[in-house]
């Protein structure tokens, strides 16, 4: 187990420094000068140059370099090029919105997901499967921005019943705040949920026919009982799997989701920053975002050991030994 | 041009959407809706939804028309202020003295003005900020509005003496400019997430990505607003712009983003539009440096390719004055010069044969930058260019890479832009150095006539005669006039109907119930 975490850390690590020069060269070869976006076709050259200098433009990009992994590996990061202030100060209150709401559609997304595919799976060929599959269908379908829009269209505009975008912070108390974040939940969850909702079918098909379920059945379990107690826990592991790659989706939604509801959160704030060329900040996200990707897909590995005793004595046996 | 003023939006939703968010929103409101009308705020208090949000909170440190649109007249106060129809009152000078030869102004500064920090404004505050604009190390964006001032000093603690190194009709105006507002030195550093002005309003807070909130300030100088607090709310998307005017979100979008969604929400008693004018000539800029550019026949010949009426029907959905030469056409010494360049295929055809161009074997890159006037109107250029054999090649760029490439790489044959900056009819004396390239003695003769001219009449006719060899000389496309869209509820009065300069000043606004 130790050897794992250990090839899995580095591998992380590998792929985080893999992913800073990336992003740092192709910031580089990027056409856009952050100093002439923020003064301006007004602004005279000495001017530019003085703001330049001040930004630290005009050093070599390998010292830039350096200096930015240098300060990413020692917790100093450089302040954005366009808000000036440091990049977590600007992180943190985008987090404390993009990172609940995609927690939440997560949630919502595997609490409809589950239940609807097992059900579907139990029933298979009957009214329940097909409707649980037509739908699914549909949301497979439905862009998240389209169906965004189309909530706020009922919700919002018409009902009144919730705001239709912006987020009055968490200062303003959970009630506001959840209220802001209820719609951009549903319109991000329902997409993933419908993807959730096949995979758990197919998954809990495929258990239905094994050995060990007539086993079961032979012992004196009912159907259900079968499918709660053995059943369900060998399907997940391609319901998790297809969870971990389901997050990378779930964060490139958040940019687009975030855009229709004008939320204040990571996803517009990369998008922001890369028209601004605010290279400090691209840099230090995409970074982030890599980083977040490498440890949900850790994570989605050491759950297998979790759901399967197999992968775990396997593992941990013979490795460590 | 400001890439600020009417810069990127994540328009990825694209207006086709606008359209179906307008007409469902009126039909699930019609059919659901609460009658009672819904508002943002309470009746002393505005949300007002902007397209953009200021990347800092310092008007002299940056040229992003969105900073103004925040804190002009609202938290930061000039020596002077532009008033809504363009003229220029005093500001926290209350008069000023100009010397016989021009060169020297005494600015008498009022005695009762404070700081939102408590500390009262004197000259040397006056000093501090025209000493920091034209420094060496000075970032301020407009920096050439302050390039004719040689000193300035406090010759007490209420009055400022500014000499200048030449005549400069135009400085009581360049110092109400957003550039030119006076900050304090002790908050002159944090301006930029924490304003500190002498304005009615004063800074609550920024939550970025989302909002900022200003509050009256009690201790201000001049009548108190009739407003106690206001909300600036960023919604980039158009959709979404939409979405929060009919969800009551937002009460006003001074510069509404999508004038596709105008004529529903004017047939909706709920809302004012308002149709006003802006300081933004947009302009197909033309690469004097290029051939066959450099040829007067063939700049003519692109001119009169140009179909102003349908550009603006189809771009702007009607809205927008035709431009014949680079001049706001509100301006009182503006001259209506379109006849020069009058839509006429057949003499642009004529035209190019004189210049030896047979048809079809000229294309030309034309880069649109993002804004929906650029790339809906650069469609529409490309397709009248064609009629008259001229193949243009789209290229829609984004703002970073138009300043760099187009604006100065200069790596460009045509470009769209609008040019917001009030009066600034001189960027064609910059000769090679600007991205057209335009280089005529005459009117570089004119542009310094009008430097040292301070008489009224004078002035309006070398405008006038600068705005005559523009036009002759063809040196671009002279496209429209950029509108001011504005959307509010009914129920609001006093928001600016025009924009002199990129501000709104809530200083007059109020509701009437």
């Amino acid at each position: 187990m130790a050897w794992f975490l250990a090839r899995r850390a580095m591998a992380l690590a590998i792929t985080l420094l893999a992913a800073s020069l990336v992003v740092f060269c192709v910031l580089e070869v990027l056409p856009g000068d952050p100093a002439l976006l923020i003064l301006g076709t007004g602004a005279r050259e000495d001017t530019l140059a003085a703001l330049r200098a001040s930004m630290g433009l005009d050093r070599p990009a390998w010292e830039r370099y350096l200096d930015w992994v240098g300060g990413l590996m020692t917790g100093h990061l450089a302040n954005s090029l366009t808000y000036d202030v440091p990049v977590l100060a600007l992180l943190a209150p985008r987090l404390a919105v993009s990172g609940p709401l995609a927690l939440m559609a997560l949630t919502l997304a595997v609490a409809l997901a589950v239940p609807l595919g097992v059900l579907a799976a139990a029933r298979r060929g009957r009214a329940t499967d097909t409707a649980v599959m037509g739908l699914s269908q549909l949301g497979v379908a439905v862009p998240n921005f389209w169906l965004g829009l189309l909530l706020v269209l009922v919700f919002a505009v018409g009902l009144r019943w919730l705001p239709a975008g912006g987020f009055p912070g968490w200062e303003a108390g959970a009630g506001p705040a959840l209220a802001a974040l209820a719609l951009p939940t549903v319109a991000l969850a329902l997409p993933q949920a419908a993807i959730l909702a096949r995979v758990t079918r197919s998954a809990v098909l495929e258990v239905l026919g094994e050995d060990y379920m007539r086993t079961a059945r032979a012992k004196g379990l009912s159907h259900a009982e079968a499918l709660w107690r053995h059943g369900l826990r060998n399907a997940l592991i391609p319901v998790v799997t297809i969870m971990g790659l389901q997050f990378s989706f779930l964060l490139a939604g958040t940019i687009i989701i975030e855009t229709v509801f004008t939320l204040p959160g990571v996803g517009r704030l990369i998008v922001q920053a890369i028209g601004q060329r605010d290279l400090v900040v691209v840099r230090d996200l995409v970074v982030l975002l890599a980083a977040t990707v490498g440890v949900v897909n850790f994570l989605v590995d050491l759950s297998y050991a979790v759901l399967d005793p197999r992968l775990r004595q396997g593992g941990a046996g013979g490795r460590d030994a | 041009m400001s890439p600020t003023a009417s810069r990127p939006t994540a328009r990825n939703l694209g207006s086709a959407l606008v359209a179906l968010v307008v007409a469902a929103a009126c039909t699930v409101t019609a059919t659901l809706a609460d009658p009672r009308p819904a508002r943002a705020a309470p009746p002393d208090s505005i949300v007002l939804g902007m397209v953009l949000e200021p990347p800092h909170l310092d008007p002299t440190a940056g040229a992003a028309g969105a900073i103004d649109e925040v804190v002009y007249a609202n938290v930061f106060e000039g020596l002077t202020r532009i008033a809504h129809d363009g003229t220029v009152l005093p500001g926290l000078a209350q008069r000023w003295d100009v010397s016989d030869d021009g060169l020297v102004y005494t600015f008498h500064l009022r005695r009762d003005v404070l700081f939102h920090d408590g500390t009262a404004f004197t000259a040397d505050d006056a000093v501090f900020s025209l000493q920091r604009a034209i420094d060496t190390d000075s970032v301020n964006a407009q920096k050439g509005l302050f390039a004719a001032i040689d000193s300035a000093v406090a010759l007490d603690g209420y009055t400022l003496i500014v000499a200048l190194s030449h005549p400069q009709a135009l400085l009581p105006f360049n110092l109400g400019w957003g550039d030119a507002v006076m900050v304090a030195p002790e908050s002159a550093d944090t301006n930029r997430t924490a304003p500190v002005g002498t304005g009615p309003f004063r800074f609550v807070r920024w939550v970025q990505g989302d909002r900022v909130e200003l509050d009256a300030f009690p201790d201000y100088w001049g009548e108190a607003p009739a407003l106690k607090a206001a909300t600036v709310r960023f919604i980039p998307d158009p959709a979404a712009a939409v979405a929060g005017l009919m969800a009551g979100d937002v009460d006003a979008f001074p510069n509404m983003p999508a004038p596709e969604s105008l004529p529903a929400l004017e047939a909706d008693p709920r809302f004012t539009v308002s149709v006003g004018t802006t300081e933004g000539e947009t302009i197909l800029a033309m690469n004097h440096r290029r051939p066959p550019l450099d040829d007067i026949r063939v700049r003519r010949a692109i001119a009169h390719a140009i179909d102003r009426r349908a550009l603006i029907d189809g771009a702007m959905f009607g809205y927008g004055t035709p431009i014949g030469s680079h001049f706001a056409p509100h301006h009182p010494a503006a001259v209506d010069l379109t006849s020069l360049s009058a839509h006429d295929p057949e003499r642009a055809k004529a035209l190019l044969a004189e210049a030896g161009i047979a048809p079809g074997s000229l294309t030309l890159t034309l880069h649109l930058p993002p804004p929906s006037y650029a790339r809906r109107g650069g469609e529409i250029i490309a397709a009248q260019l064609a009629e008259v054999g001229i193949t243009a090649k789209v290229i829609p760029v984004e703002w970073a890479q138009w300043l760099d490439q187009v604006f100065r790489g200069h790596d460009y044959d045509l470009s769209i832009v609008s040019h917001t900056e009030p009066l600034d009819i001189d960027i064609y004396e910059r000769g090679d150095d600007y991205y057209f390239g335009y280089e005529n003695p005459d009117f570089e003769a004119v542009m310094a006539d009008l430097r040292v001219t301070t008489d009224t009449a004078a002035r309006a006719a070398l405008y006038g005669r600068a705005q005559r060899l523009l036009a002759e000389d063809a040196v671009n496309g002279f496209l429209f006039q950029l509108p001011k869209t504005g959307v509010w509820d009914a129920r609001l009065r006093g928001l600016w109907t025009n924009s002199p300069i990129q501000a709104n000043d809530l200083t007059g606004v109020s509701w009437t119930e």
